[in-house]
């Protein structure tokens, strides 16, 4: 009689949805949604398998690489790419430093605060790619759009996150220095700076990593680098080409990735 | 009073050594920058950067006011681009699940080899742009949403990889360890164990790879690969700078508004 109270069977409770009606709703949902993506795709079965054929030859070029046929437009774009990234990166974290501080919260007025802000929300909201193509109209083709594009990017994405390390920093330490009758200049240079230096040494790695990658993409618009090289690669299907420029894509980022990670943990 | 001063030495943050060093990087670092610039701007053709502002004028004159009525040839490319985001990120998550349980070192079935191929796999997945692999597959597979979605999902794989696997490794030992002292079979320690706690983690990744793919796809139509990317190509290649206002104005929105639902969502799992 008493075993009865014991149950042989377990079934797992639910791990996130906890209501059965809104399980179910958003399976049909889910199906439903799928069954109508789906049904948009069109595909040309023909044009995929004279594709098929190219796929093929681009594993190969991939696997037998041609570095050597286009040897000098590869060793240009990749030096296009590498100086860009490198004087972007520069011009981006001098700018993005004045712009950190004033939209840290904590040191800087309201009105410096929201023009600072909105600054940083403009360059962080728009793709690189769309930047690039508006100043590849205004400044012409070349590495010099690019340098321009990277730069601007750089001073959302190290601005925002330089503000949000200032805005965290040990209030203490900033109020010893003030009450030694420091002036602003001072608070930042002997109470913030070496606080939030280390991790603006790390962002400064983080995002030269970032803008090599990307340098390689806003190539396809014309603003120089390597990949205005691979796109040429590409559009003239010489896919030995286009591999060997992946392949050192893929070895610049990972060596750019494990060195940038390694300086980081050297300098903490 | 003046010779104690003079003995007594002024404090300095650093040695003189240091110092040097410090100045000797600084400079090697100016250097460089000067280097890299002359090599850089060495095809710039500097007529055109100096009629940057004429040209920047006429640009925004020619863009504003944005061309309302264009509106209606841009929900259907609109809607492609949602999905070409969200079956990527389907797609991505497929390939990139059973990658991080290979990738991650305490579930990993091989130490030696299978775990480095699947690093491998994810930081190749992660070091070629989704435009980059769009242009390869959109050379392979003709243009269309299709080329988008499979570029899409190739580079998500690598973000959903890496970050998963994280979130594999940093699992509760212990939890694991109750399970297994049950008698509990592989696949169910898996089960049981391992996927409970990784799933708000995966939840969250996933929906934020959705966010950053509504962004990615809305541009890869710039190589053909479908969305609302081709629109704006289309427009651009006639210099209709009023129709790629609007396009930008919209995938503006889209991109506030994707990133509005992921906030929320991620707010409301974890």
């Amino acid at each position: 009689m008493s075993h009865m109270a014991y149950p042989t069977q377990w079934r797992r409770p639910p791990m996130m949805v906890k209501s059965r009606f809104w399980r179910i709703a958003l399976t049909l949902g889910a199906i439903v949604y799928l069954l109508l993506a789906f049904s948009t795709i069109e595909v040309n079965y023909a044009r995929v398998i004279e594709g098929l054929s190219r796929a093929q030859r681009f594993v190969a070029g991939f696997l037998q690489p041609d570095f050597t046929s286009r040897s000098r437009d590869i060793w240009i774009g990749i030096g296009e790419s590498l100086t860009m990234t490198f004087t972007s990166t520069v011009v981006g974290v001098l700018i993005s430093i004045p712009i950190g501080l004033g939209a840290a919260r904590n040191i800087a007025p309201r009105l410096v605060y929201l023009v600072c802000r909105s600054i940083i929300a403009v360059s962080r909201s728009l793709q690189e790619i769309i930047i690039a193509i508006f100043f590849v109209a205004l400044f012409g083709f070349g590495a010099f759009a690019g340098f321009l594009t990277l730069s601007f990017a750089t001073i959302g994405f190290i601005g925002k996150l330089l503000a949000e390390e200032i805005e965290d920093i040990d209030e203490k330490q900033a109020e010893a220095i003030r009450a030694t009758g420091a002036s602003w200049v001072q608070l930042v240079n002997y109470g913030i700076q070496p606080q939030v230096m280390p991790r603006l040494i790390g962002l400064s790695l983080y995002r030269l990593d970032i803008n090599f990658r990307e340098s390689a993409v806003i190539g396809i618009v014309g603003a120089g680098g390597i990949g205005g090289t691979l796109n040429t690669a590409l559009g003239r299907y010489e896919y030995d080409t286009a591999g060997a420029i992946l392949l050192i894509i893929i070895a610049i980022v990972m060596v750019a990735e494990y060195s940038s990670g390694y300086l980081r943990r050297f300098l903490k | 009073m003046s010779a104690t001063e003079a003995q007594a030495p002024i404090w300095r943050h650093r040695t003189p050594k240091t110092r040097l060093a410090i100045w000797a990087g600084w400079l090697a670092c100016v250097a460089l920058f000067v280097w890299c610039w002359e090599m850089m701007t060495e095809r710039t053709i500097w007529a055109f950067v100096y009629d940057a502002p004429v040209a920047a004028n006429d640009l925004l004159g020619r863009a504003f006011p944005p061309k309302w009525g264009y509106i209606d040839s841009l929900l259907w490319p609109l809607w492609d681009t949602m999905n070409i985001a969200t079956l990527g990120t389907l797609l991505g998550i497929v390939m990139a699940v059973p990658l991080a349980f290979l990738a991650a070192s305490n579930t990993t079935p091989s130490r030696h080899i299978l775990r480095p191929i699947a690093l491998f796999l994810i930081v190749a997945s992660r070091s070629i742009n989704s435009l980059i692999w769009a242009l390869l597959l959109v050379s392979i597979l003709g243009p269309g949403i299709l080329a988008g979605i499979i570029a899409i999902g190739l580079r998500s794989v690598g973000f959903i990889g890496k970050l998963l696997y994280e979130a594999i490794e940093e699992t509760d030992v212990r939890q694991i360890e109750a399970v297994t002292a049950t008698g509990a079979s592989q696949a169910q320690i898996l089960n049981y164990a391992i996927v409970p706690q990784v799933l708000p983690t995966f939840y969250g990744i996933s929906v934020f790879r959705w966010d950053i793919n509504i962004r990615e796809s809305a541009i890869l139509g710039l190589v053909g690969a479908g969305g609302i990317g081709l629109q704006l190509q289309a427009s651009m290649s006639v210099l209709a700078w009023n129709q790629v206002s609007l396009i930008l104005l919209v995938i503006l929105g889209t991109v506030v508004v994707s990133e509005w639902v992921s906030a929320k969502v991620r707010h409301a799992i974890i």
